[in-house]
This record gives structure tokens, C-alpha cells and sequence, in this order.
């Protein structure tokens, strides 16, 4: 099993209601946050292009940051999932400085906090990620890769995508329609 | 700073302390009746509500955690507003109920050492005090003198007190600040306006039309619900907008329109498609008034005199045309909907309207569906006395084809003059910030001024709370239940609200105020049911449900009565205008003395160093009422200048740096502004979200937060066709920072 996202950036509009779901989904402290809005405006007036994304975590299959927790806090679980443990977690910082995608924030709590994919307290009953169920524009997709008939294998096949940096060799697992 | 009689009070100038000792005392008396017919043991998880952090009135559920604490608000999957999904807004709704600037308590304006303030009160005398001085000045004035001003759910409980003590004089800026112009355009065309939600086919159109409509910006959740199926079914969009915009960029055409000259491409693009015969000529024929007077009238309105005016390609104006004509009747030339812009804006829609009668998109899949309501009958109440005036006599012989009350007519009319009799002397105020929501600023506070009580009700202290006379702390829509919502839509349905918990505070629902107010003033009779949940629970089992099935369920729909939700094909259809037809000339124009057919009027231009304000929503924030909820806020939490890089360089502007605004009327913003260095507008505009800039320090996140553009509207355009307040005719300079953020006046 390998969970995967996908995002695709010609529909979404940017209104950051998968911020706040999640936020008071995963009870996020308000200041901080676990998904973000990127917009990137390419050209010249009126020659412009538009590329907005809904990012998170990457979950990468290969991620600097379980590679250099020193106490093993930060970890692969079910499906590839990146996740921390709190209470495993000295809250050092490593990691933080590690992640090429700026996905991991100090919690007021002590902790290293991120994207969990909603893993246990969605996914694993059966429960779409909030971010993925509460888009209005239904641009998110999420799903197991390894079936080939999820909605995350089917749209990848159909459309053309990218990831970020992939040249950092983090093997992301986050991915972005275009 | 002016003087007034009035003076602007900030809330709860008597000190917290005072506030928090009324708030433990006085618990909410109605609390127990709020729950009965509800088994007090059941520990239920989730409550159904409809949203009201916007007028598209999405519903959902409201899930409290074991402590009975609200967690998090979720779309129903079996309603049509949002399918289950909440917007931004929604899901941030629940930083309304846990804002810990709410109005806490009743506030009545005092003079304590010749220094004007609020005193608490309690409800009770809050409202006797209210009852009485509302009997006293109607017995000088008649019950005629009293105004509402209504925004939202309150709007039917303090509207039902206010009919039966004799006004009719209602009336929500919704109409004249917003979307007015295009429901009297669509009335005089196809006899029917656009309603709320629009009904826009949005989901199945194949070609959708927006002009200066930022869907995605402002987060009408059907609606960009359904653009975004457009775009996977591959439908063409036309965006037509001076800023490249969101859905701009999601779009095969954008047309970087030279601001307020979308008239002159309309007639353009209704001349292209007459003379090319790219029209439905079987519907034109079968349904339409008038096409030989449009023909003729269009005739010199070609692409290259457009060009010259919207600064559009002639061979795009041209393109798009086809693109309109190959996709019809599945086609929408969108109506927008805060459409007040330069003062010939019905006139404006009028084209839109034409331009889809051409294609014959109305009654037709992927163009405008029939609406059907479902038709839940009022608790029987006796019939409301009939005012000795109404409330159109405010602005009589003007804006004659305004098919709701006028706002503005009623605020301008509560200003003494020697030529008119019928001043409005007591004004309600509900989930309105009329200081952010009506342009002119100094109109409205002179209106005010002329006021003998001006009672506010509001969750939030605002702008319009610190004016007001009596202040009453209305709870939240988490904490209360509301009138059923019945919006027309595909299918006729119905929405309950419930309270997912107590009114936190001192704060009470609004159909409680206006019933006590009620019984206050004698008016017993109707307002025979003893709570809400009763009249409710009639209503439903009116129409085969109960208010203890709607617990359950949350969202009702019924079947059509008729299948008629698109036109049958060659189906005879009698329209609800004078001839009976789509008016492509409109004869109540004509009628009335305005022109049957649109035409271009140049408006003014920015003079030099000054660039036109254009302003519009983000997709976080609903009016000026969400800048201070914490969940909100935190996502965007004050507004932005959006400023071309020619223009930025020519000013030596950089982004990020705070500058003030000017407008022509050397009008200064109060607070500084961020400035947002973009190619993403035009080098003659600038533009900022609305609904920022708020100068009330009781709200701790949104005080001091960007600038209000309504502070620098102060030269309004009138529609004289229905009184729409156009807005976009403001041209604003920089006033530049002498010691970092904060500029020199």
C-alpha cells in the first residue's frame, strides 16, 4: 500500500478551506498550520498564467527527515506515511531544518507537528483526509497507488502532473495536475 | 473628526469588569424551552444548522466533542447549497461562537460626566426601554417612522415586529449595493429574476461567461462547486476583468477589459452574433420582443468601435462570439451579483440578459434552470395593518422599477429637508455594518444624526454599534434556530437551524427579541406561539414533516410539482412581462422613460496620478463581518493594494511597504494599507478586498487591519432605473509613509 495526494492546480481556486479543516480537524492551533495555499503568477500584463496549489507534507519515500531524527519520533506508518511522535519527539528541530518543502512546524506543545494524511483519525476508518473531503471544488485526490482503480492512480494515469523538487531526491508522493 | 450629537462610541466603555459580572448573573431565561421536546439525556454529536456567515446558506452539521464543546462544521451531503462541502467561511464558522470580542450584554447609550457611553443593561430593560420610545415617537410620527436595516436570518423575525406594528419600511443593502440591477434587468427581460442561489447550469454549461464575477473569490459554494465540474467536463471559460483574476486564470479567454466600458463590449458582442446570424433563430423567433429594434439598433456597434473603447482585439471580440454561439443553448453570460458599479448598471445587465435570450440559454440545460421553492405556509397570524405610507414614498417617482425597497432612498430620506414628510425617526439595525455596507459615508451619518433611537443587533461590535443608541447582543446561528430556509433551487427543499448549544454570554436569538419587543408594544396577537420550536414544528407538519424528523435529517427535499425545470422543446411559454415574451426592447423601460435598449455611456476617467479603486472578496471572508473571526483571521487577516509593477515603479512603491490612500475628494484612508506589487492589474486600477480597514478597537484582530473602501466611496453613480448605488467611480492616489507603517495626514 503507498497513500498518495494529488492536486489539481486547474481547479483549485486557492480559498484555503482545506486550511481550516484541517485545522479544526486535527484541533491545529490557530497560528499555525499543517496545509497551505501557494500562488504563483508567471508573465506580464496581459500575457499571465496562474498556478495555485493546495500543499502539505510530501510523505516522500525517502525522507531527510525520519533519516535524521535522532530519537525516532519521526517515522514511516501504514501506506508510506510520514508521522511524528509527540511523545518520542524532543522537539530539536531537525527535521524542520531538513524537510525541502518547509512541511514541519514547532507546536506550541513542544512537538514537531505535520500533514498526517489524516491516518488515524480519517483514513484508517475509511474516511477521506479533511482536507480532501471539505474542497469545494473537489480539486483533491487521495488514495492507495499501489490499486491501480483508486482515484489517485486513475487521475495520475489520465493527467499530466509533476511533483516539487524533485531533484532533492525525497521521492514525494504529493503530487500536482497540471 | 466631526462633531456630532452622536458620538462614536467604542463598546463597553464602562470596563470589562461590569460586563463579566453580567454576563455570570443573568443566565438565559429561555435556555430550558430552548431544548424541550428534546430528551435532555440524549448526548447527541451533531446538530443540523444552515450557515449564516453568508447569504448562500449552506447546511451542515455541527459536531460537539464529549465536554459539549463545538469541534468542527460539516457540509450535509443532501443539500443543494453544498453538497456537503462547506467553504472556507463555513468551516471557519465556528470562530463566531468562540470570538471573545462578541457583544456580550444589552448596551443603552448614556452621558456620564458629559462624556457620551454605554451602560450594561439587562434584557429586560433594554427592551422596555427600546418598547417605550418606540411607542413614544410613533405616537408622534406614526408607526410609519421605523426603518430596518437587514442583512441575514434576523432580518424575518425583526421584519414579522415590524409589520405588525405598522411598517413596511424593510430593506436589506443586498438589493441596492449588491445585486439589484441585475434581478430589475432579468425581470424586464424574461419577467423573472436570478434569485439566490443563482440559477445559473452552471455544472452542465459548456461555455460560462463571467464579467467582472470572480467566482472562486467570492466563494458562492454551488456555484464554484459547479464551475469546477465545469472545468473537467471541459467547458470553455470567458473571463472579462480588468485584474487576472483567480477564475481569470483558469480561463481559455481572458479579456483584460479597460475598466467600466463592459457595455460597449456587450453591444459588440451582440452585433457579432446578429450580423453572423450566430443566434438560436427558432427561439428568437418563438419567444422574443423586439429582436427587429435590437437588430437595427446594434447595427453601428461593431468590434473595431468597441476596441476603441474596451482596448479588446476586434478578432477576440469576434472569437468569443463564435465560442458564446457554438456552445448554446448550453452557454451562460453570467449576471454577477454585486453588480453596482457605474450608475447604467441595470442597463448594463439588460445586455447580459439579451445576450442569453439571443442564445437561448434561458430555460435550457448548461444555461438558466426554473427554480422551485418549496411552499411551507406561515403560522396564521392576523393581517399586518396597512401602513399609511409605504415605504417606495421615501424616494417617490424615483427608481420606479426597483422590485425591493431601496436602502439608500430610506437613509437618504431620514434626513430632515422641507420638501419631504416622510422621515424615518427610529432605525433597526440587524447583521449590517450599514458604515461598511452603504457607499457615502457622510450620508448615512448624517441620517443618523436625524435619529431619535437607533437600535443595533449585531454578534459583533462594528462600525454601526458604536452610533447606536440600544445595542442587543444577538447569538450566533450555532446558538439559535431561525426561520426554515426554503431558497428556490433544482429541487425544492427545505434546511433547519438548531441551536448546536446555549447563546454563550448574555446574548439572546433573534426571533426572542423581536417576540418580546412584540409583546412589549402590545402586539400579542401576532405572535400567538409560545417559542420558535413550536411555530416551527407547525409549519413542518404542514407539509408532511416535523420539526423532530428535520433534528434528524437537517435538509428536506421534496419532488418538482411540474417538470418543468427546462423549457420542453417548441414548448409555448408565456413570459411575465407586458408582451408576454422576452423583452430583448423592454417596453416597462420604455414605460418608465429609460432607454428600451441598452446603450454606452463613457464614464470618467481617473484623472492623472490617481487610479480607479476597484475592490472585490477573497474567498476567506464575507463582507466586513468575518475580519475579526479568529479562524478567519488567521488565514487572512488584513487586505491588500494590489498595484502594477509600472505604476509601483513610478511611485517607487515596493511590496510590502504600508501606504495610505487618497481619493479625489481628498478623502484619506484612516489606517495604511500593505502594498501587493502584481502583474495581475491593470496599470489604470488598483484593487483591495472589501471589508477591512475596521476603526472599532473592541475587535482585538481586525482594528487598525488594512483600509475600508467604503471610507473612500464618497462619490456614488445612482442607477436611476431601481437606485443601485454605483461604487466603481472612485479614483485613489498614494499618501506615502513618513516613520515607517503609519503615513503622515
Amino acid at each position: 500500500m503507498r497513500y498518495a495526494m494529488a492536486v489539481d492546480t486547474k481547479k483549485c481556486v486557492g480559498c484555503s478551506d482545506c486550511v481550516v479543516a484541517c485545522q479544526t480537524e486535527n484541533n491545529v492551533p490557530i497560528g499555525y498550520c499543517r496545509d497551505w495555499i501557494v500562488e504563483v503568477t508567471d508573465g506580464t500584463y496581459p500575457q499571465l498564467e496562474l498556478e495555485i496549489r493546495s500543499e502539505r507534507c510530501n510523505h516522500c519515500d525517502n525522507s531527510p527527515c525520519v533519516r535524521c531524527c535522532p530519537t525516532g519520533a519521526s517515522h514511516y506508518s501504514k501506506g508510506g506515511t510520514v508521522l511524528v511522535t509527540p511523545d518520542e519527539c524532543i522537539g530539536c528541530g531537525a527535521c524542520i531544518a531538513s524537510c525541502p518543502y518547509d512541511a514541519r512546524f514547532p507546536h506550541p506543545d513542544g512537538h514537531v507537528d505535520k500533514c498526517t494524511f489524516c491516518l488515524h483519525n480519517r483514513v484508517e476508518k475509511g474516511l477521506k483526509p479533511a482536507c480532501v473531503s471539505v474542497c469545494p471544488t473537489k480539486c483533491m485526490y487521495f488514495g492507495d497507488l499501489d490499486d491501480p482503480n483508486s482515484e489517485v492512480s486513475v487521475v495520475l494515469k489520465k493527467r499530466k502532473w509533476k511533483t516539487l523538487i524533485p531533484e532533492a531526491g525525497t521521492r514525494p508522493q504529493h503530487y500536482f495536475l497540471i | 473628526m466631526r462633531t456630532t450629537r452622536r458620538q462614536f462610541i467604542k463598546v463597553s466603555a464602562l470596563g470589562a469588569g461590569s460586563l463579566a459580572v453580567a454576563a455570570s448573573t443573568l443566565k438565559w431565561s429561555a435556555a430550558s424551552s430552548l431544548f424541550a421536546g428534546a430528551d435532555a439525556s440524549q448526548a447527541f454529536t451533531r446538530s443540523p444548522t444552515y450557515c449564516e456567515v453568508c447569504f448562500w446558506q449552506c447546511a451542515g452539521w455541527v459536531y460537539k466533542d464529549n465536554d459539549g464543546r463545538i469541534q468542527k462544521i460539516v457540509g450535509n451531503d443532501e443539500d443543494l447549497h453544498c453538497n456537503g462541502r462547506f467553504c472556507p467561511r463555513g468551516t471557519g464558522g465556528v470562530g463566531m461562537y468562540h470570538d471573545t470580542d462578541r457583544l456580550k450584554t444589552p448596551l443603552i447609550r448614556t452621558v456620564v460626566d458629559g462624556e457620551e457611553t454605554f451602560r450594561v443593561a439587562g434584557w429586560d430593560e433594554a427592551l422596555d426601554y427600546i418598547a417605550a420610545r418606540m411607542k413614544e415617537i410613533a405616537s408622534r410620527y406614526g408607526p410609519e417612522c421605523v426603518a430596518l436595516f437587514t442583512h441575514g436570518s434576523g432580518g424575518a423575525h425583526f421584519g414579522h415586529m415590524l409589520k405588525a406594528f405598522g411598517s413596511q419600511s424593510i430593506t436589506a443593502p443586498s438589493f441596492a449595493q449588491c445585486r439589484g440591477p441585475r434581478e430589475v434587468a432579468f425581470l424586464t427581460t424574461f419577467g423573472d429574476i436570478v434569485y439566490s442561489p443563482e440559477r445559473t447550469d452552471i455544472r452542465d454549461t459548456k461555455c460560462l461567461v463571467l464579467i467582472g464575477s470572480h467566482l472562486g473569490e467570492n466563494m458562492h459554494n454551488g456555484q464554484v462547486q459547479e464551475m469546477s465540474d465545469a472545468i473537467d467536463k471541459g467547458a470553455t471559460i470567458i473571463t472579462v476583468d480588468p485584474r487576472f483574476s483567480t477564475v481569470a486564470g483558469k480561463s481559455k479567454f481572458w479579456l483584460p477589459i479597460k475598466p467600466s466600458t463592459d457595455m460597449a463590449l456587450l453591444l459588440a458582442w451582440i452585433h457579432v452574433l446578429i450580423e453572423n446570424g450566430w443566434y438560436d433563430k427558432e427561439y428568437v423567433e418563438r419567444y422574443t420582443y423586439g429582436f427587429e429594434e435590437l437588430k437595427a439598433h446594434v447595427k453601428p456597434f461593431t468590434p473595431e468601435w468597441a476596441y476603441g473603447i474596451t482596448t479588446i482585439d476586434p478578432h477576440v471580440i469576434r472569437q468569443t462570439a463564435k465560442e458564446m454561439f457554438n456552445a448554446s443553448p448550453a452557454v451562460i453570460i453570467h449576471p454577477g451579483r454585486h453588480v453596482t458599479w457605474y450608475g447604467d448598471d441595470t442597463q448594463r445587465l439588460r445586455a447580459v440578459a439579451i445576450l442569453n435570450a439571443l442564445l437561448g440559454s434561458w430555460g435550457r440545460r448548461g444555461g438558466f434552470y426554473n427554480p422551485e421553492k418549496a411552499e411551507v405556509p406561515e403560522y396564521p397570524v392576523p393581517p399586518f395593518p396597512q401602513p399609511k405610507r409605504m415605504p417606495t414614498e421615501a424616494y417617490e417617482g424615483k427608481y420606479t422599477l426597483a422590485n425591493e425597497v431601496v436602502s439608500n432612498g430610506l437613509c437618504e430620506a431620514t434626513i430632515p429637508t422641507t420638501d419631504k414628510s416622510c422621515n424615518f425617526k427610529i432605525w433597526f439595525v440587524n447583521g449590517t455594518n450599514l458604515m461598511a455596507a452603504l457607499p457615502d459615508q457622510e450620508t448615512t451619518l448624517k441620517a443618523i444624526d436625524a435619529l431619535e433611537l437607533m437600535v443595533v443587533i449585531d454578534t459583533m461590535p462594528t462600525e454601526i454599534t458604536g452610533y447606536a443608541d440600544v445595542i442587543l447582543p444577538e447569538c450566533t446561528f450555532l446558538e439559535r434556530y431561525d426561520m426554515l430556509r426554503k431558497s428556490p433551487h433544482r429541487e425544492p427543499n427545505i434546511a433547519l437551524r438548531m441551536p448546536a448549544t446555549e447563546p454563550k454570554y448574555n446574548s439572546k436569538p433573534a426571533d426572542w427579541m423581536a417576540r418580546e419587543l412584540g409583546i412589549r408594544l402590545g402586539l400579542e396577537a401576532w405572535f400567538p406561539w409560545n417559542n420558535i420550536e413550536e411555530m416551527l414544528d407547525w409549519q413542518l407538519k404542514q407539509i408532511g414533516s416535523s420539526l423532530e424528523e428535520m433534528k434528524r435529517i437537517g435538509v428536506k427535499k421534496f419532488p418538482r410539482t411540474a417538470d418543468d425545470l427546462y423549457f420542453a422543446p417548441g414548448e409555448d411559454i408565456s413570459f411575465n412581462t407586458n408582451t408576454g415574451k422576452i423583452e430583448l426592447y423592454s417596453t416597462d423601460m420604455e414605460n418608465e422613460g429609460f432607454n428600451p435598449l441598452p446603450v454606452y455611456t463613457p464614464h470618467e476617467e481617473p484623472p492623472e496620478g490617481f487610479y480607479r479603486l476597484i475592490y472585490g472578496r477573497a474567498p476567506m471572508h464575507t463582507f466586513s463581518r468575518t475580519a475579526n473571526n479568529p479562524n478567519l483571521t488567521d488565514l487572512m487577516d488584513e487586505n491588500t493594494l494590489w498595484v502594477n509593477p509600472k505604476v509601483a515603479k513610478m511611485w517607487g512603491l515596493k511590496s510590502g511597504q504600508y501606504v495610505k490612500l487618497s481619493n479625489q475628494d481628498n478623502k484619506v484612508s484612516t489606517f495604511s494599507i500593505r502594498v501587493r506589487v502584481t502583474e495581475r492589474i491593470r496599470w489604470d486600477s488598483v484593487y483591495m478586498v472589501h471589508g477591512f480597514g475596521h476603526n472599532n478597537t473592541k475587535l482585538s484582530r481586525a482594528h487598525g487591519r488594512g483600509v475600508n473602501d467604503t471610507e473612500l466611496i464618497t462619490r456614488v453613480k445612482i442607477d436611476p432605473v431601481m437606485g443601485g448605488t454605483g461604487m466603481r467611480g472612485n479614483f485613489v492616489t498614494f499618501v506615502f509613509d513618513t516613520d515607517g507603517k503609519e503615513a503622515a495626514v
